[in-house]
């Protein structure tokens, strides 16, 4: 005692010298409070300063409620600090500052006191604890806590979450919190609960309706499975927006992959069957323009898009003026032609980049999915090619609508002597037309990319799709190409999960066979004389 | 116009009057009598010695070539584009295959005395009802003919009929391999999926592995040839070919003439598709495989390419042409695999570019030229004079 009694003084003097800028400091934290009020001999005032903790919001409260039920959370006996113990084995237990979390050192645990606490404060923490996250600000994080609390309500959050949803401004969040309250009431066989999950597709909610439609309450049974029945309703409803969102997708593809063909094959004439190489060429620049852009995907992507079109519609130019012109009006021979270089692109890319598929990264903003509810998510790479497939479909629509080379490219098709005795230079509008496709044969390519692996096969799999979506919608006509290509996606979409992917796609190659069988000239025949051609 | 007179004979002895003909069949059957010779005659070892497995490697060419001319009766003279005629050889191919499969017995990995190989993989207990009768050679030989030809008559019926030509049907019979490659890639089809039909051991008795039915499958495929070049040829000097020929030239003015344009091209498109399917019977036991992959819409490509190369319209330009290609294929891919696929895709793009005619249309070139340069050594006298 003496001995304490000596060093008392240089013990305070210690204190005024490193613990007086930290208590200062720690004054203005509005933290500081919050804890003082928690240091009290009594429970009642302890159950309110837990409270007040909860409601401040403040993002630091979840570790120190923690702290506070494991019998981590101390003060320092001398220079009042409080601190969080970190591992409290031995004499000596590491600590932190309950303030800034930082580490500050060893304690002795005879220099700490706890902050005590009894049963009936355990579990109102751990309720807190459950609740905390509805505190906070950004709207997501509560609602996500919401949701977590599906199927886990106890009795004593009750209270504090009839509370909670009081004081709730978020429409979403308030729903899915009295849904929580609900599945609890339901579970008491409270009839008036199911009014609140009426409509709900979470997993929790149909599970605990399921059971109380088996129960031996005839009202509630019957009550639970009226409820059921709608959420079936939904659900059906839901995967059918599905089904129908990802054979639009599908069918988006299938569009920007027959888009640019509709232009060479459908204006020009021209059977490109390298066609799918140029969308293979499109889809390596992608992958090319990453390599140059390390770890900025998504600059690197955006680039692309001009690129993509650029080096599609030179290769374009140069099959154009290298093959293809020498073998006007013979369409068959072009046909065999093309497939010739459409061999010697693959095969150079095989020997040139790898025989292996690349992998093409996604940047951030195009990976994930939109949630529209519980039963249905978008994912975002698909949604983003089907609005990219949309835009280059009106971006070819006004190209070939309004502008001079849309309208040259249109009297060169319907009468290539009368368009040149205009004054229209055909060659010139052959070679921008024939550019003009393979350029969005490349943006497919790079839209591609983001979807499937790239790899020297790429085109190869979108030809002979790529030419029944232009057959099925009419040759020449590019509203028929989205309408044919949307379609199809769909219908093999829906008979997918009959009958599986191949037999899907089997039955649709089967039903375009017959179907040109009925109308040669496909959905939307061209009319007029150029038709007769 | 000297055919005209001769149409009065019977139209199936007609060929062997036209030079072209006999040159052919003389060529040819000297080339698999010289084979014969090589392969029997002179001792291994001795370099003009033609081993085995080259006998087996031209009976392999000589299918193709069966199969190419095929391909220039429906292209060369009916003017329809097939892209997918090696369907039609699959499917020979496969009827073949299935009877090879039944002639294996309980000689099979799982010894089930019915069921092939992969059926017992599959747990099936049963034969599917179209593998029923396969165990019969003639059932499996009509079969080889009419399975192709009930495909082309279905198909071509519907397709002439609504008047799909050119370049649709040119893609829509691309669709129909594909959408058979696809459909037979499936393990529930009952051909044997991916792996298809193999581990063949006899036909007719005969044992596949022996060197003496590898130079029997040789010769009749020689044989097989030279029968379907000369009703090939029957067929195109037939007034029915000459119809067939306006339809590839005009059609609309063909059919204006009275004549239903669509039952021409019907037969004509039956019979192709018979023939090919008789290539791929003849296929299969040389190679000891059929699967899938003969289906696939590139095999199809490259076999218009043989024709192109050979010389359209002409038959024994197809034949040239397979014979040329397959051999370079042979050679090319043992040499450098990697640049095959170049030198095909290079020569679909000359061929196309620069030989419209093919080598066939050289040799014609040649031969009219050597013709006037005569013509021109005579004019000058007779100016003077």
């Amino acid at each position: 005692m003496r001995m304490l009694s000596r060093f008392l003084p240089g013990l305070l003097c210690l204190c005024l010298l490193f613990g007086l800028p930290q208590a200062v400091q720690a004054q203005d934290d509005p933290g500081q409070p919050l804890l003082e009020a928690l240091d009290t001999s009594s429970y009642a005032d302890k159950a309110e300063a837990i409270e007040v903790i909860i409601e401040s919001g403040d993002e630091r409260s979840r570790r120190w409620l923690e702290a506070l039920l494991n019998g981590k959370l101390q003060r320092h006996k001398d220079n009042q600090r409080f601190v969080i113990v970190l591992e409290n084995r031995g004499r000596h237990w590491p600590v932190a500052d309950a303030l800034s979390f930082e580490e500050a050192g060893e304690m002795s645990r005879r220099e700490l006191d706890r902050i005590g606490i009894n049963n009936a404060l355990r579990g109102t923490l751990q309720n807190a604890l459950s609740l905390l996250d509805l505190y906070v600000d950004d709207a997501d994080q509560r609602r996500d806590a919401a949701r977590d609390l599906l199927g886990n309500v106890d009795a004593s959050m009750v209270e504090p979450l009839k509370a909670v949803i009081e004081n709730e401004e978020n429409a979403e969040v308030r729903r899915l919190l009295s849904q929580a309250l609900a599945i609890y009431r339901l579970d008491q066989g409270d009839v008036e609960a199911i009014a609140d999950l009426e409509g709900s597709l979470n997993q929790q909610v149909r599970s605990v309706l399921n059971s109380a439609a088996r129960s031996d309450d005839p009202v509630l049974a019957d009550a639970a499975s009226a409820a059921l029945a709608g959420i079936e309703q939904k659900l059906k409803l839901n995967q059918g927006l599905e089904t129908l969102y990802f054979g639009l997708s599908l069918g988006s593809v299938l569009v920007l992959a027959a888009i640019g063909l509709a232009i060479t094959f459908g204006v020009m004439g021209v059977i490109n069957m390298a066609h799918g190489e140029l969308i293979m060429l499109g889809a390596y620049t992608t992958w090319g323009m990453q390599q140059l852009l390390p770890g900025q995907p998504g600059l690197a992507l955006v680039l692309s898009i001009p690129a993509g079109f650029l080096v599609a519609a030179l290769a374009g130019i140069a099959i154009e003026r290298g093959v293809i012109q020498f073998l006007k009006g013979r369409p068959l021979e072009t046909l065999l032609a093309t497939f010739g270089v459409s061999l010697i692109l693959q095969q150079l890319v095989r020997t040139v980049i790898s025989p292996q598929n690349r992998t093409v990264v996604s940047p951030e903003w195009l990976s994930g999915s939109v949630m529209i509810n519980e039963g249905l998510s978008l994912t975002l790479n698909r949604l983003y090619v089907l609005g990219f497939a949309l835009l280059v479909f009106a971006g070819l629509m006004l190209v070939m609508r309004k502008t001079r080379l849309g309208l040259e490219v249109r009297a060169v098709t319907q009468n290539r002597a009368m368009a040149r005795s205009m004054g229209i230079r055909a060659t010139r509008v052959d070679i921008m037309t024939f550019a003009l496709g393979s350029g969005v044969a490349g943006l497919a390519g790079v839209a591609l990319s983001q979807l499937t692996n790239v790899g020297p096969n790429l085109g190869q799999n979108y030809i002979i799709d790529s030419f029944m979506v232009v057959v099925f919608g009419g040759v020449g006509n590019l509203w028929g190409t989205l309408v044919a290509g949307l379609s199809l996606g769909v219908i093999n979409q829906v008979l997918e999960p009959w009958v599986g992917a191949v037999l899907a796609k089997i039955i649709v190659l089967v039903f375009i066979i017959l179907f040109i069988q009925k109308r040669p000239k496909g959905l939307f025949p061209q009319k007029g004389r150029a038709a007769e051609g | 116009m000297q055919s005209v007179d001769s149409s009065q004979r019977f139209w199936l002895t007609r060929p062997f009057r036209e030079r072209a003909t006999q040159l052919f069949l003389g060529v040819l059957f000297a080339a698999l009598l010289l084979v014969t010779v090589l392969h029997l005659a002179v001792p291994q070892g001795h370099p003009l010695h033609v081993t085995a497995y080259t006998v087996n490697l031209f009976g392999k060419y000589l299918s193709y070539a069966l199969l190419a001319v095929s391909v220039d009766l429906v292209w060369g003279y009916l003017g329809i584009l097939s892209l997918g005629h090696g369907a039609f050889f699959a499917i020979g191919g496969y009827a073949m295959g299935m009877y090879l499969m039944r002639q294996i017995g309980d000689r099979g990995t799982y010894g089930d005395p019915v069921l092939p190989d992969f059926m017992v993989f599959l747990n099936w207990d049963s034969l599917p009802w179209y593998w029923l009768g396969f165990d019969m050679a003639w059932f499996a030989f009509v079969m080889v003919l009419v399975a192709p030809g009930l495909l082309a008559l279905v198909f071509g019926f519907l397709a002439f009929r609504s008047r799909v030509t050119g370049v649709y049907l040119s893609i829509i019979t691309q669709a129909l391999t594909f959408a058979l490659m696809l459909a037979f890639f499936r393990n529930e089809m009952g051909f044997g999926g991916n792996n298809g039909l193999t581990d063949f051991r006899e036909l007719l008795g005969f044992d596949l592995r022996t060197d003496a039915t590898r130079l029997g499958l040789f010769l009749a495929t020689g044989v097989a040839l030279a029968l379907g070049y000369i009703l090939c040829r029957a067929i195109v000097t037939s007034k029915l070919g000459r119809v067939s020929v306006a339809t590839r030239d005009a059609e609309a003015r063909t059919r204006f003439l009275g004549y239903r344009v669509e039952r021409f091209q019907l037969f004509v498109f039956v019979v192709s598709a018979m023939l090919a399917g008789l290539a791929g019977a003849l296929y299969v036991p040389q190679v000891g495989i059929i699967n899938p992959s003969e289906f696939s819409p590139i095999f199809s490509i490259e076999i218009v390419l043989w024709v192109a190369l050979g010389g359209r319209a002409t038959l024994y330009g197809a034949v040239i042409g397979a014979l040329l290609v397959n051999y370079a294929k042979t050679v090319f891919t043992g040499i450098m695999p990697d640049a095959w696929l170049f030198a095909l895709g290079a020569l679909f793009v000359f061929v196309t570019v620069f030989l419209p005619k093919g080598v066939a249309g050289l040799l014609a070139h040649r031969k009219r030229k050597t013709q006037e340069q005569k013509n021109q050594a005579r004019k000058p006298q007779e100016a003077t004079t």
